[in-house]
């Protein structure tokens, strides 16, 4: 067990737990922070994606002793009401079905927007495969996206 | 307009549960009412401290805003906005001012209370137009008695009650009480279709704000005072069984409180598929948290051994049956094996029309094909896991599960308790797709929680959920077709089976059609656990006949819309046999409309197209698949889907869903496989099981709905099936390939066009 002090949403926050322990359990059962979801395990589904300072990073695979003092920022933190552009985009465009992949397929969407305003289909294919959506609102996940650039522009 | 019977025999439907508990009624404070337009003002959107329960369906508060129970498991087919709408609409309130709650299972109150069969709107249209009519009437008999009007002469608008003539009104939150007092009508009248203000109009998903905020919604996310964390390790492989635990270095590791094993069932307990798993006896550690159990698990001194055959007796829907599950280590290449040897063999004739012997004697060309699929895992995103918190005399559950009225009885059986000390409540659910019908989790939640004596949430691994079996079976078909010098399709024979269960649906389409017709079937016993998985059988055979009828189409130089089309006219006009289970019309009429939408005969440049069409869950639906190649790769490039599912409740949510098949069905007829070495599966997580990716998606999807006011049938599973035909008749016009094999990315057939 080890202490750390980590920056989640910009609050400080202390924990106590094994250093190899990755940051989504640090997120879900000792911060309760349940928005970031356990999906694989092995950083194929995306479920779990979080940003590390302005990148997209799988939280599954991401230990807590890795963090450091970089900026973590989780779905329950991205805006304060709801109202950044890409959640915004996904209200608009009625996204989710079951909803359990949404936090990390906005979590992606969100960090490939702030370094490419205007991403091509294929730049949004790239950034986004590694996100699955067992529901399949892959379209829409699209539409979404090129919604929140429009309005970011 | 119709008139409705709250009271059929000797059972009321809607029953007025606040004269039952008497006590809600009582503090109600006239100051507090308002119309709706104030509520509207309010900072908080919230239920005041004071409500009325009018019936099991819905709670009005004094300030007008109205609580509605959504009663069915909500897995991703949004019924918990569209259930509520259909109350709301009969209501005749504004949606605004409508909150939605997940109704606990409650037997009492709601019935089918399940996610299976696509049925949730169809099997509860009746009554909760019937829950909403009712209140409105009880609202407007509570303004009449107060105004001293005919209850006649009051209109009640978007939860505006008003009296015309002396110019009184008032909001439903003013008259909730009284109306809560009121007795229940005999009789209602529902709205005409054309009367309808929220049913058939777009509405967005309740939980959406909630979803993209990452509020926590789902089982997975349930956390309480005091709360463990649970998870179990199973057998390796299917046909093995504990031998024996040595638990200690994994009991001194961080956080464990307890390691033990639990077993479910004993063997003379009368179960129903719902309740089987293949592995009744299981090693469950339980700790401070996930990640720590998950390591503690990695510990474990597990001895296995091979288990014997077993013969089970299970209750299906009413049916008695003793279902055999053989021991041994499968494989699958022997199940290939297997399945080939069975087909080459006469099966049991199921369904048999004319003299197909003779028709195929006697054609001028006969066409055979066989067509396969694998075992494929369900892999909801969100893994299996569920929230348990049993003491001496009570339990309590909490989580996903698309059955909670089916799994009570196993629960109480198992803890030995009596139901009425059972609760079971119901979150949103990370996805179902038939996977959460069986719900051996809710068990082994209940039996760790009762074992370690404290609330506990038991939360599967990825790879323990891939790996637990539950499985889409593995199927096999031969299609044979006759034609005679004329190249009309004289005779049918379809002959199919399937691990462990058969796919067959003799009495459909193109049953009925044909003069000659042979339907036969096979089943091989397997100890890999199955299960429903979003339209079962239709998943597999959809794909295989409508593949084929476009390879007949092809042989009879026809076009395959209008093969098929002429086949439907002759079902409706004349059909052969008498079970036929379909509606000729109705099917005939998505053909008729896809081909419209998707402009069929004049094909875009560079596009290559492929039809099918399929009937399931009492609803119709055709596609149409375009393909383009890119880089001498074939890439889904637009999907257009009709569909009769009768009257659309929320038209953008339903395209959504259709959407979603599209996917899902190009996803796992081209991707995804379950395989089988010494009995354990080869694929345990998404490294190695391939779904569908954003890239891999169509790039558009369109859908369009019948219009014919139909009560409405099936949405969920319908869209699926088809599709899976679509993509292989396309896949072949764009590579000369025709694809008999699931996944098609792993089948290398010739070029042929």
């Amino acid at each position: 067990m080890a202490n750390y002090t980590l920056n989640i949403n910009g609050k400080s926050r202390e924990v106590d737990v094994d250093p190899s322990t990755p940051m989504l359990w640090v997120l879900r059962d000792h911060v309760k922070l349940v928005g970031t979801k356990y999906g694989c395990g092995i950083a194929q589904c995306g479920a779990c994606t979080i940003h590390l300072d302005d990148n997209a990073v799988r939280s599954c695979q991401l230990p807590v002793s890795a963090v450091g003092d970089k900026k973590i920022t989780t779905i329950e933190g991205l805006s304060e009401h709801g109202d950044h552009p890409v959640q915004q985009a996904w209200l608009e465009v009625d996204v989710p079905q079951c909803g359990y992949c949404q936090a990390g397929q906005i979590m992606s969407a969100s960090a490939l927007l702030k370094n490419n305003s205007n991403p091509t289909d294929s730049e949004i294919d790239t950034a986004m495969d590694g996100n699955i959506c067992r529901c399949g609102t892959y379209t829409r996940i699209k539409k979404a996206i090129k919604t929140a650039a429009g309005n970011l522009s | 307009m119709t008139l409705l019977k709250t009271h059929i025999g000797r059972r009321a439907f809607i029953k007025n549960t606040s004269l039952a508990s008497g006590g809600l009624v009582l503090g109600f404070s006239f100051l507090n009412s308002c119309k709706p337009e104030q509520a509207e003002k309010m900072a908080v959107r919230e239920m005041p401290k004071e409500w009325f329960e009018i019936n099991g369906y819905l709670k009005i508060g004094d300030n007008g805003l109205v609580t509605i129970m959504s009663p069915n498991p909500e897995i991703g087919q949004n019924v918990k906005t569209s259930m509520p709408m259909i109350v709301a609409d009969e209501l005749e309130i504004d949606w605004k001012d409508v909150i939605v709650e997940q109704a606990p299972l409650n037997t009492n109150l709601y019935s089918w209370q399940v996610a299976g069969g696509s049925r949730s709107i169809s099997s509860s249209w009746q009554s909760l137009r019937m829950a909403g009519a009712t209140a409105r009437q009880m609202l407007k008999q509570a303004a009449a008695t107060a105004w001293q009007v005919p209850v006649e002469e009051i209109r009640a608008v978007e939860g505006v009650l008003t009296h015309e003539a002396s110019g009184k009104s008032a909001g439903y939150g003013e008259m909730a009480s009284a109306a809560a007092k009121e007795a229940v009508p005999e009789e209602i009248n529902l709205k005409d279709r054309s009367d309808f203000s929220i049913i058939g109009t777009s509405r967005k998903n309740v939980d959406g704000l909630k979803i993209v905020t990452g509020q926590p919604l789902f089982g997975i996310d349930v956390q309480r005072e005091g709360m463990l964390i649970a998870t179990v390790a199973h057998p390796p492989a299917f046909g093995m069984q504990l031998k024996s635990l040595d638990a200690e270095a994994a009991k001194k590791m961080p956080g464990i409180r307890d390691v033990f094993s639990i077993t479910l069932f004993d063997d003379d307990f009368k179960r129903s598929a719902f309740h089987h798993t293949a592995f009744n006896t299981l090693v469950a550690v339980v700790g401070e948290s996930t990640w720590e159990v998950m390591q503690a698990k990695k510990a474990l001194n597990i001895e296995w051994e091979k288990a014997p055959s077993a013969s089970i007796g299970m209750t299906m829907f009413g049916n008695d049956m003793e279902v055999n599950y053989p021991a041994g280590l499968e494989n699958t290449t022997t199940h290939r094996e297997q399945m080939e040897a069975l087909n080459a063999k006469k099966g049991r004739v199921v369904r048999k029309d004319g003299n197909p012997e003779a028709a195929f004697k006697n054609a001028a060309k006969v066409i055979e094909r066989s067509y396969t699929c694998p075992f494929l895992a369900h892999n909801t995103m969100e893994p299996m896991n569920f929230f348990a918190h049993v003491t001496e005399d009570h339990a309590e559950l909490l989580g996903p599960t698309q059955t909670p009225e089916w799994m009570e009885p196993a629960i109480a059986e198992l803890l030995g308790l009596p139901l009425e000390k059972i609760d079971i409540n119901m979150t949103r659910q990370g996805g179902g797709f038939g996977r959460r019908l069986y719900g051996h989790f809710m068990i082994e939640a209940a039996a760790i929680s009762q074992k370690a004596k404290a609330p506990v949430k038991l939360v599967y691994s990825r790879e323990d959920d891939m790996s637990q079996g539950t499985y889409r079976p593995s199927y096999y078909a031969t299609y044979r077709a006759a034609l005679d010098a004329d190249n009309n399709l004289t005779a049918l024979h379809v002959k199919t089976g399937g691990i462990p269960e058969s796919p067959l649906f003799a009495n459909r389409f193109p049953a009925g059609a044909l003069d000659n017709y042979l339907a036969e079937d096979w089943t091989i016993e397997s100890n890999i656990t199955t299960g429903a998985f979003r339209a079962p059988r239709s998943n597999f055979i959809a794909g295989a006949e409508q593949s084929f009828l476009d390879e007949v189409a092809e042989a009879a130089g026809k076009d395959p819309i209008e093969m098929r089309l002429e086949l439907l006219k002759k079902a409706q006009e004349n059909p052969v046999g008498e079970n036929n289970d379909y509606d000729a019309e109705r099917y005939a009429g998505v053909l008729e409309l896809v081909k419209d939408k998707s402009n069929w005969n004049a094909s875009p440049t560079g596009m290559h197209r492929g039809v099918s069409a399929y009937f399931c869950h009492n609803s119709y639906v055709a596609q149409v698949l375009d393909i383009a190649m890119e880089n001498n790769e074939p890439v889904v490039q637009k999907v257009t889907t009709a569909i009769d599912c009768g009257i659309v409740i929320n038209p953008d949510a339903a395209r959504n869903l259709a959407e979603g098949g599209v996917v899902d069905g190009i996803g796992h007829a081209m991707y995804s496989a379950i395989t089988f070495k010494d009995g354990a599966p080869e694929q345990t997580n998404f490294d190695k099981y391939r779904l569908i990716r954003h890239s891999e998606a169509p790039k558009e999807i369109e859908t369009h709905f019948v219009d014919n006011g139909i009560d409405p049938t099936g949405l969920g599973e319908p869209p699926f099936p088809p599709i899976m035909g679509a993509l292989a008749n396309a896949l072949y016009k764009a590579t000369g390939r025709r694809h008999y094999h699931q996944p098609f990315i792993t089948d290398r057939p010739p070029i042929v066009g």
